[in-house]
């Protein structure tokens, strides 16, 4: 049986070092080549006719003025359930066009007339939402009314998280191209490659093996894109109408209307603990909304098990429906959880990091977190700089300190994984995953090299494309475990089959090589060696091809399951109510790591995605009409370069972290900045502003409730 | 007979404009407001303007020193002319109304949204895309620098983020904090590598300082 296992420190050369990604070059010269950039022989323009209305019954479609506007090629129905439109942005037809601006003027032209149908499209009170509210999720764990009974103090809240949106700066689309009557050529924005010839297959009725997906680069999905989509879909057919490639990619206030989103979450809750700080029960009512399905349903109380009851109802609205966003429901349950527990702790007039460390049994992975919590501590020097809630100094800029916690599972997905060698001594690996800029591909070659015993571009690593060996989607954080898994083992099958083919001419058993440094050479007898290409040739004209594969579930080379904290350090200017970060610390758990580089680039960017979330990002939806008031990235705020402040990452090392396995790291770090920049705030100014963005009037508004206006 | 509906006439029962502004974007909010009046004052009012299009006119462009004639409607952006009717694929297309900075080329040294000004008025400038700055076998040290600092993830947003960082750093290789935020404040990222691109600032701006700059 061979050997897996991943090497230690001192067996490896490239695994767990700092790596630059391989396609950095190709990223940073504008070379490479998104979906978004393609152009084929011929290829029309595709657009979308969109409901303006969020509910609506379409009583007509007149596309004659459309079908006679210069440059149009076709224009193509597309078939609404019951005729109903259900949200603002919903596709009724779609047009194709010899340039871009024309197809846009095809689309203007398309005569749509509906007739109005009421909707719900504000959530933040539930008494409004008449029979749009959904069967409660409700349950109780251990007995809270017990806990209430001992308690000595209860503290209440109000929290809010909105829903928001993915904002990938690449738009959902794609290009598709016929070959010949039932095989298609589709160029997809995708997370997932393998997945996507299905996909498409299905609803064009054409065998999956005749679908062809292609993708080198990805401008970001974060969750949002396991399409093909329903435009996808119809480009194809336009393509094919038209016998034309076709380019469909979605415009901005699309991708902000209906690509994806993330639900939000409003809760009241009550916690009640003991006056030295032991946690005894939680109560909690909630809601949010993730489009019409109502959706979400957030783990509340999040990683803390306080005996509790809790009931959750979905909100069905008419809003373009919700997709996994980057660790789904966590950053709602980590949000409404650690606000309420840092409120107890300013009723309890302590430390919240002392009240945490307090009950931290309560947390499965309690010494981790305890160890994280720590080390956190230390580095933004949280016992010189908390104080109690409310900066008592003068003036009108306060500081506040802020933590939370959060967690993750994060196993490998199922992976298969072909590594060639060839006679002339090049390596070549595939597998049809797909690099989101996670830095999927330089871990595949890291694993790949390091386990051969070569240098990083002596292999060549080729994703993107549904011909090679099945791989999984890239969502849920499983892509390193389940990559970085199936690669090794195909790297070690391959190696293996290498020796035994160069082991007669170094004269000793196979299982008594091994390969270091660019050759295969005898354990404990160095001098007996051959080179990599020396041994390549050994192959004669048959390359060796093994193909080997990372299973879902439990396995020796991935896990499962991360902890992680997180502390901000902010200003808040109680005269404008602008919310400034100063510091952010992330320390963070990861198990074994393959590229130490990109690992900390998940978390700097899932800090700094937090701290657009928390401060600023919102869907501005208005009841009167429907809409989405802020289709666009002028009014859809993301956090710029000045506005994110100091950070900090530091990942757990070691045998302990090592032990453990693979697991991935692009969910986590992205769950706990909402609450601990809220928590902040609160620390800073004295009073909880209870709802997500931190917008200046939001800030503004609770400090005028609490009655200190300056 | 369907029945329509006219937002602007209609009484809104939802957020008044003025708390939509105040709560969706904080107080930056009166640059885009007066911009998008002076959009709307009538165009070409004086007798001597030149009316071009609406159909295709042709035009040149010079672009990383070399001619391009092409025929576009005035209409066309100057990003669409590059992309859709030429292979320059560099400049992304991401807000196509001059907020996010993806699409960020240089006219005559200058760092300006590409999707913001249209083909025509290119005309006679010297525009520089990302495309020009490396060889194949150099990279320019502000790309360098974003290769070694890790400071792309998808990649989407980094060409123009690198012709933002060489704008600022051609005019100033070692940057206040408030030129920094002015040279880089109009560029956007949603991967969150901006503590990568700060360090690119500092490592760029010295090679660049020491001559090393071949842009």
């Amino acid at each position: 049986m061979a050997d897996y296992s991943w090497p230690d420190a001192s067996r490896r050369n490239l695994i767990g070092k700092r790596i630059s990604r391989i396609d950095g070059p190709e990223k940073a010269s504008g070379k490479a080549k998104y979906t978004q950039d393609l152009k084929r022989p011929g290829m029309l323009y595709g657009k979308l006719v969109t409901s303006p209305h969020a509910h609506a019954k379409v009583i007509s479609v007149d596309t004659s003025a459309a079908e006679k506007m210069t440059g149009v090629k076709a224009v193509k129905l597309i078939e609404v359930p019951k005729d109903e439109v259900q949200w603002e942005g919903q596709p009724v037809a779609a047009v194709v066009a010899t340039e871009e601006h024309l197809a846009e003027d095809a689309a203007r032209a398309v005569k749509v007339t509906y007739e109005l149908l009421p909707h719900l499209v504000r959530e933040d009170d539930i008494a409004k939402a008449g029979d749009r509210a959904k069967e409660p999720n409700e349950g109780t764990d251990g007995d809270p009314d017990q806990g209430f009974k001992q308690a000595e103090v209860v503290t209440e809240g109000f929290y809010s998280i909105p829903v928001i949106a993915h904002c990938c700066l690449e738009s959902h689309g794609s290009v598709t191209e016929w070959e010949g009557e039932d095989h298609l050529n589709l160029w997809l924005s995708t997370q997932a490659v393998s997945a996507s010839a299905q996909g498409i297959a299905t609803p064009l009725k054409i065998p999956q093996t005749n679908v062809h997906v292609h993708q080198d680069h990805i401008g970001g999905g974060f969750g949002s894109k396991f399409g093909p989509d329903l435009w996808d879909v119809q480009g194809a057919l336009l393509a094919k109408m038209t016998g034309k490639p076709v380019k469909m990619m979605l415009d901005r206030a699309s991708e902000l209307m209906f690509a994806g989103s993330r639900p939000s979450t409003f809760a009241k809750v009550k916690v009640g603990a003991k006056k030295d700080g032991t946690i005894l029960a939680w109560d909690s009512l909630s809601w949010g909304t993730g489009g019409l399905q109502g959706a979400g349903n957030p783990p509340i109380p999040y990683i803390w098990k306080i005996p509790n009851h809790h009931k959750h109802t979905p909100v069905s609205t008419n809003m373009g429906a919700s997709r996994a966003w980057r660790a789904p429901n966590h950053p709602q349950a980590c949000y409404i959880t650690n606000s309420a527990l840092e409120d107890l702790a300013a009723d309890l007039k302590m430390d919240p990091l002392d009240l945490f460390l307090k009950n931290i049994a309560l947390c499965d992975r309690a010494d981790l977190y305890r160890e994280e919590f720590l080390k956190a501590a230390e580095i933004i020097d949280w016992k010189k700089k908390w104080h109690q809630r409310g900066d008592d100094t003068s003036g009108h800029i306060k500081k506040g300190l802020g933590l939370s916690l959060h967690t993750w599972g994060g196993r490998g997905h199922a992976s298969e994984c072909r590594i060639t060698i060839n006679p002339d001594s090049s390596v070549s690996v595939e597998l049809a995953s797909q690099d989101l800029g996670t830095g999927t591909r330089t871990v595949i070659n890291i694993v790949a090299a390091d386990s051969l015993g070569l240098p990083l571009n002596a292999v060549k690593v080729n994703v993107g494309d549904s011909k090679y060996p099945v791989s999984g989607g890239s969502g849920g954080s499983t892509t390193v475990g389940g990559v970085s898994a199936s690669t090794r083992r195909a790297a070690v099958d391959a190696l293996e089959a290498l020796f035994k083919q160069v082991a007669p001419a170094l004269n000793a058993d196979p299982g008594n090589l091994e390969a270091v440094g660019g050759k295969i050479r005898v354990k404990g007898d160095p001098a007996k060696s051959l080179s990599w290409k020396q041994a390549c040739a050994k192959l004669g004209v048959t390359p060796i091809s093994v193909t080997a594969q990372n299973k879902a579930g439990k396995d020796e080379l991935t896990n499962s399951g991360v902890g992680g904290v997180q502390m901000a350090e902010v200003t808040v200017d109680t005269e404008t109510g602008i919310v400034r970060i100063e510091n952010m610390v992330a320390v963070q758990d990861a198990g074994y790591l393959i590229n130490l580089k990109t690992a900390e680039s998940q978390v700097y960017g899932a800090m700094i995605m937090g701290i657009s979330y928390a401060l600023y990002e919102e869907k501005v939806m208005d009841e009167a009409t429907g809409r989405l008031l802020n289709p666009n990235m002028e009014f859809y705020k993301l956090a710029g370069i000045m506005d994110v402040g100091k950070l900090h990452v530091h990942m757990m090392a070691g045998p302990d972290q090592e032990k453990r396995g693979v697991i991935g790291l692009g969910e986590p770090p992205v769950v706990s900045p909402g609450a601990a920049i809220g928590n902040a705030v609160a620390n800073a100014i004295g009073v909880r502003v209870p709802g997500l963005p931190l917008t200046p009037d939001r800030v503004l508004a609770a400090l005028e409730k609490k009655g200190v206006v300056s | 007979m369907a029945k329509s509906r006219d937002p602007e006439t209609k009484p809104r029962k939802g957020l008044s404009r003025r708390a939509f502004l105040s709560r969706s974007t904080g107080l930056a909010v009166s640059t885009p407001i007066l911009a998008s009046v002076g959009l709307a004052a009538p165009a070409a009012a004086a007798a001597d303007v030149k009316i071009l299009g609406p159909g295709k006119v042709p035009i040149t462009l010079q672009i990383n020193g070399k001619p391009y004639n092409l025929r576009v409607e005035p209409r066309v952006t100057l990003l669409d002319a590059l992309r859709n009717n030429l292979d320059f694929t560099g400049a992304k297309r991401v807000c196509d109304r001059a907020a996010c900075g993806s699409c960020t080329v240089l006219m005559d040294g200058k760092a300006v949204y590409a999707c913001a000004v249209l083909a025509i008025e290119g005309q006679g400038k010297q525009i520089t895309t990302i495309e020009s700055l490396s060889s194949e076998s150099k990279l320019h040290p502000v790309q360098a620098a974003f290769v070694q600092h890790d400071a792309q993830q998808c990649g989407f947003c980094t060409p123009g983020f690198v012709m933002a960082c060489k704008a600022l750093l051609d005019k100033n290789p070692n940057p206040s904090i408030n030129q920094i935020r002015e040279g880089l404040g109009g560029n956007l990222c949603r991967c969150g590598t901006y503590a990568g691109i700060r360090q690119v600032v500092m490592t760029a701006g010295k090679a660049m300082k020491g001559g090393q700059a071949n842009g």
